[in-house]
Order: C-alpha cells, then structure tokens, then sequence
C-alpha cells in the first residue's frame, strides 16, 4: 500500500475511532471527559502552530489571539442564530445540531484564516524575532478588541454556549489536522516551507516566494486555531477574553518547542504530555504533605515552563523529538 | 480641543514618552550589538520598579530635610546598579552560551528568561498589586514667590510654576522629574556611546562584530557593558514609571516592555536618537489617543503604529534599509 493511502485511512480510522469513544463517552467522569477534549484542541492548537512555528521557521506568538477570534464567532453564531436553523430542521436533533457546528467551526476558522491574513501580511516581512513580538501584539489587540465588543460579553465574557464539543468533534478536527499538515508537508509544494525555515536567501535564490510561503502557513495554522477555539468555546460554555491571553500562546509555543519544532508526531505527544502534566500539577499544589515551596511552585505553572524553555534551549534546542539541521548546512 | 488642552496633554504625552524612551535605549543598544531583541529586557524594567519599592523605606530615611533629593538619587543610583549587575547575569548565563547557535535558539530562551524574571517575581514578590512608595511628593508645580539664592532648587521651581500658572498648564512633580531624569540620563549616554573607549568599541562592534574582534576589542566585554548599560536605563525607567503609575505587580514590565520595542522600530532599530523620538512620538500618540473617544483603544494603538511604520518604512525614522549579506 502506498504511503499517500496509508495516510488516507489512519485519518478515516481516526475519525471512526473518535466516534465509537464518543458513542461511550457517558460513562467516563466528566472531569476526566474535559480533560481528554482539552487533550484534543490543544492537539490541534499545537499541530496547526507547528506548521508556522516548526516546518516554515516563523516565530509566532500570537496563537492564541487566532483561537479567541475562532472561539468567540463560532460561539456567537450558534448561540445567537440557531434558531432558525433548528425551526428549518424541525427542531435540535442530531442531523441540525451537526449541521450547525461544522457551520460554525468553519465560521469560527475562516473569520480566524482572514485575520491571520491581515496580521500576515505585513509582518511577514519580517524576520524571526522581529515577528514574534509583532504577533504578540496582535494578539493583544484581538484581545483588547474582544474586551471592547459589548455584543459578546466584552470583559465579562460570554456565557451560555451550547456543550456541543464532543470527543467526536474533538479528535476528527485533531486527527484533520494532523492529516492535512503531514499530507502538505510532504507533497513538493510543501517543501517550499521547510527551504524557507531553512535558508530564506538561497529560498528565493531558487525562485521560491517567500512571502508567499510564509503567509500561506500563517492563514492555515489561524484556521485551525479558530476551529480549535470554536471547540473550545462548546466544552467549557463559557469564554472570556483572558483565557485567551499571553500566556495561553505561551502554553503552545511549549508544545511546539517540547515536541521539536517540525515534528508532527513529536508536537502532538508534547501536547498530551503537558496536558496531562498541567492537570496533574493542579492535585500536586493541593498536597498537604508536599512541602509548601513546592506546591507553591506547582500552583505557578510558568516558572516551570520558563525553566523548562531556558533549559531546553541551553541543552536540547531541537526538542525531544526534532531533529537538527544537516551538518554542513548553510543556514546560520 | 482647545489650545491649552493640546498642550497639557502634549506634556503629559512626553512624560509618558520618557519611560518608552529609557525602556527602547535598552532594546536598541542590545539589537545594535547582538542583533536579537532581549524579550526579558521589559522585565528587568519591571525589577527596577521593585528596587524602589524595597529599597526607597530603606535608604530614603537617611535623608532628611534638605538632603531629600540626594536620597531619589541614591535610591535611582542603587536601583541602576542591582538593574545592571542583573542584566549582565542575564547575558551571561542565559544568552553567551548561545552566541553561536540559530536566532531562534536565542530568541526562545530570552522568552524563557522573560516568563521566569515574571513568573519568579510573581512567586518572590506575590502576585498582587503594590503601592508604590511615595519618593517624590505629587503636587503640581506652583509659584511661591521670586528668587532667592538661599534656596535655588525651589525657587527655580517657583518660577517655573509662574510660567506654568500663566499659560495655563498643570505640570506635576513627578512629570517634571521624569522627563528631566530622561533627558540626563540620554545626555549621559550620548557621552558614553560618542566619547568614551567602551562606548566607541561598542560603535564598532555594532557596526562590523568581525572586524571589531580582529582590531583586538573584546566582544564579551562589550555585550556586558551593553547589557549592563541597557538595564541600568531600563532600572530608571522602571522607578519613574512607578512613581506615576504607583502600583506595581510582577506583570507589569510586558506591555511597557513591548510598546517600548515599538519605539525603538518606530524611530529604527539599532538607532539610539531613534529609540528617544520613537519613545516620545509613541508616549504622545498614546496619551492623545487615550484622551479621545477611542480611549479603550488606548493600549491598541501601538500596535497600529507598529504595523503602519512597518508597511510604509520598515527600517523607522532613523533607520536604513540594509541588504542581506550571504
């Protein structure tokens, strides 16, 4: 069997296994069911950042701003116009409500995708760290925009969404995501991302559009960002602008780094770690026995992964499952 | 708006200019030397603060009287100090390792370092907001009668309070201080950059890292200095900053930290004249804007300035375009 088809039936298995776990999902806890669904979007959050951060070389730090954006149209367009949908279809039934949340996880990751069009743009002229805080900045912006739009909560934030977000929805949207960006990685356009991460000069020496390149990776990764939020928003029901702030992008780039910036596989097992690792540090700051410096250092999470970043970078750069440039390679 | 309105919120505007001014010296001088944005460069601004909040009820009651301001300056001078000893610790361990290694390396560990001086300043100093000392007095400067020799300091700031009164202007002490603080500071600086052997190695370093080594100027010694320069500006930055805004949390030093980045590519990164008009363009541009009907837009708006100056001229005001060496 061919590769191409390989990849084509562990996306349908994928997607056939996430819907018999979410024919069963009843009898698990929900704590742990929220667990697992946040395992999935931030998957997804973690694959799609990749492919800007990992496979194209694009520092970005503004992931999260993507996934608000993403979040707050699907969450306002299945709250607000579902009625009419529903009166069409005779009423919220399987079929309607299916219906619906494709409509709005599109919305939710197009209206992200144009954004990230016009944050790329202009800033993906830049280079590298120039870029990140340009993205941090945006970020911020979508947020102090959120904060300033009465229509959906402002800085109260915006309650009342439908618990639409299943592990079906969940893990097909993860396992999507993981399949279009290996499939566009490994086709020849794809290789134009990995020359531009790995020399930009000698990229457009070969007639390579750079730019182009870079914006393409930025618009597909916000998508996915805004799908992601959109699944986020139909978990936990309620969102407001901080849960999609600095530190939130920050807990992705992680992920990407964790992983090893190009490397799906590794990406995607960094994200289940650290979710995994993130929950379990919430019990650990609840240990009376534990000594109250260390629980007070369980409780604050990004000193661990400041430490985590710092120490990565000095020993292990490419991450735990990245690989190093070529030696002999030219890009500096 | 009437013309003296303008003018009370262009002073208030330039006040606020001195802190992204201090602040994107610092950027600026790194990018010059090391060509990388020191992300952590936000947070040592940040820790000077905290220097003055820790050290203003220690050091300040020593001075009495008279003798007062000598005790700012003290508190200023010791808080440049700690800010400087700290960047060049910073430098040392986090960034020298890495000199060689890709940008990106670098550019995540200065992340790393950023999240651990917040983060671990979240868990030293607690996480809640703190009010800030009272260093200087707060009043606005008025007229209190006409010179007298005995007392120079307030009774050049009587006079000044006399110009103020008459064109009807309300300047704080606390402005006053931070953009003469700014303006002695950049002063000391063009001095140190222009004149002296260190500042002259560090022109030459910026200028060509390669050849500077082989005309036997120590590149470490020169990012220290820089480093140390930088911070000890950043320090500054941080104690004006808190006595205008005096509450002061771990968090604080990132949105300072990064709108002074956009200063420093507003007036063209690398450029220390750039990084001083970049800081004071911006700090009016903010205090018009947060003075207008768009005022929650207030934090947004370096950011559109960001991304305008970076359609229409990338390298900023003072900046030039240069083209990549392969």
């Amino acid at each position: 069997m061919k590769y191409r088809h390989i990849k084509k039936f562990a996306l349908l298995g994928a997607i056939l296994l996430s819907a018999l776990a979410s024919h069963f999902s009843g009898a698990i806890n929900s704590y742990y069911l929220q667990v697992v669904l946040f395992i999935g979007i931030n998957i997804t959050l973690a694959v799609s950042l990749n492919l800007i951060n990992g496979y194209t070389g694009q520092f970005s730090l503004g992931h999260a701003g993507f996934m608000a954006i993403g979040a707050y149209v699907a969450a306002y367009l299945s709250t607000e116009h579902s009625v009419g949908l529903f009166r069409l279809f005779g009423g919220a039934n399987i079929f309607s409500v299916s219906l619906l949340f494709i409509g709005v996880l599109l919305a939710g990751g197009l209206a992200a995708a144009v954004v990230g069009l016009i944050v790329g743009v202009p800033s993906l002229r830049l280079k590298g760290d120039y870029l990140a805080i340009v993205t941090l900045g945006f970020g911020e912006i979508i947020r102090v925009l959120i904060q300033n739009t009465d229509a959906v909560g402002g800085p109260r934030g915006y309650s009342g969404i439908a618990g639409y977000t299943t592990l079906f929805w969940t893990y097909s949207v993860a396992a999507l995501t993981i399949y279009v960006v290996v499939s566009l990685i490994d086709s020849t356009y794809g290789r134009g991302f990995l020359t531009v991460r790995d020399d930009e000069v000698a990229a457009e020496a070969v007639g390579i559009n750079t730019t182009r390149y870079k914006v393409t990776a930025f618009v597909l990764g916000a998508f996915f960002a805004g799908v992601a939020g959109g699944l986020y928003a139909h978990s936990t029901t309620y969102i407001n602008p901080s849960g999609f702030d600095f530190q939130r992008s920050i807990e992705i780039v992680i992920m990407v780094i964790l992983g090893g910036m190009g490397s799906t596989a590794g990406v995607a097992f960094a994200a289940i770690v650290l979710t995994l690792l993130l929950e379990y540090l919430r019990f650990v700051s609840g240990y009376e026995w534990l000594p109250e410096i260390v629980r007070r250092i369980a409780a604050n999470r990004m000193i661990i992964y400041s430490l985590v970043l710092i120490a990565l970078m000095l020993l292990r750069p490419q991450g735990l499952f990245g690989r190093l440039p070529r030696r002999g390679s030219l890009s500096k | 708006m009437s013309s003296t309105e303008f003018f009370q919120q262009l002073i208030n505007g330039l006040s606020l200019g001195a802190f992204y001014a201090l602040i994107a010296l610092g950027y600026t001088m790194v990018y010059g030397v090391l060509r990388f944005i020191n992300f952590a460069h936000g947070d040592v601004f940040m820790i000077g603060a905290f220097c003055g909040y820790y050290l203003t009820p220690r050091i300040l009651p020593h001075f009495t009287g008279a003798w007062a301001p000598l005790g700012v300056v003290a508190v200023m001078l010791s808080t440049m100090l700690i800010c400087a000893a700290l960047g060049i610790l910073i430098e040392r361990l986090a960034y020298r390792p890495l000199r060689s290694r890709p940008k990106l390396t670098v550019l995540i560990t200065a992340i790393g370092v950023s999240l651990f001086l917040e983060y671990g300043g979240q868990f030293l100093f607690g996480a809640d907001p703190k009010p800030f000392p009272e260093l200087i007095v707060d009043r606005p400067i008025e007229y209190a009668g006409p010179l007298s020799l005995h007392r120079p300091l307030s009774s050049v700031l009587s006079q000044m309070g006399g110009f103020f009164e008459r064109v009807g202007l309300t300047v704080t002490t606390i402005q006053l201080v931070a953009m003469t603080v700014a303006i002695l500071l950049l002063l000391a600086l063009t001095f140190i950059v222009k004149r002296t052997k260190l500042g002259i190695a560090m022109r030459a370093v910026s200028n060509n890292p390669t050849a500077a080594a082989l005309m036997g100027i120590n590149i470490d010694t020169v990012v220290s200095f820089t480093f140390g320069l930088g911070s000890a500006l950043a320090g500054a930055g941080g104690i004006l900053y808190a006595l205008s805004y005096p509450s002061i949390d771990p968090l604080m030093g990132l949105l300072p930290g990064v709108k002074a980045f956009v200063a420093a590519v507003l007036g063209g990164i690398g450029s220390i004249p750039g990084a001083a008009v970049g800081g004071i363009i911006l700090g009016v541009v903010e205090t018009f804007v947060g003075g207008s009907a768009f005022s929650t837009y207030r934090d947004a708006i370096a950011f559109a300035l960001l991304i305008g100056i970076l359609l229409f001229r990338p390298a900023g005001i003072f900046g030039r375009m240069q083209a990549e060496k392969v």
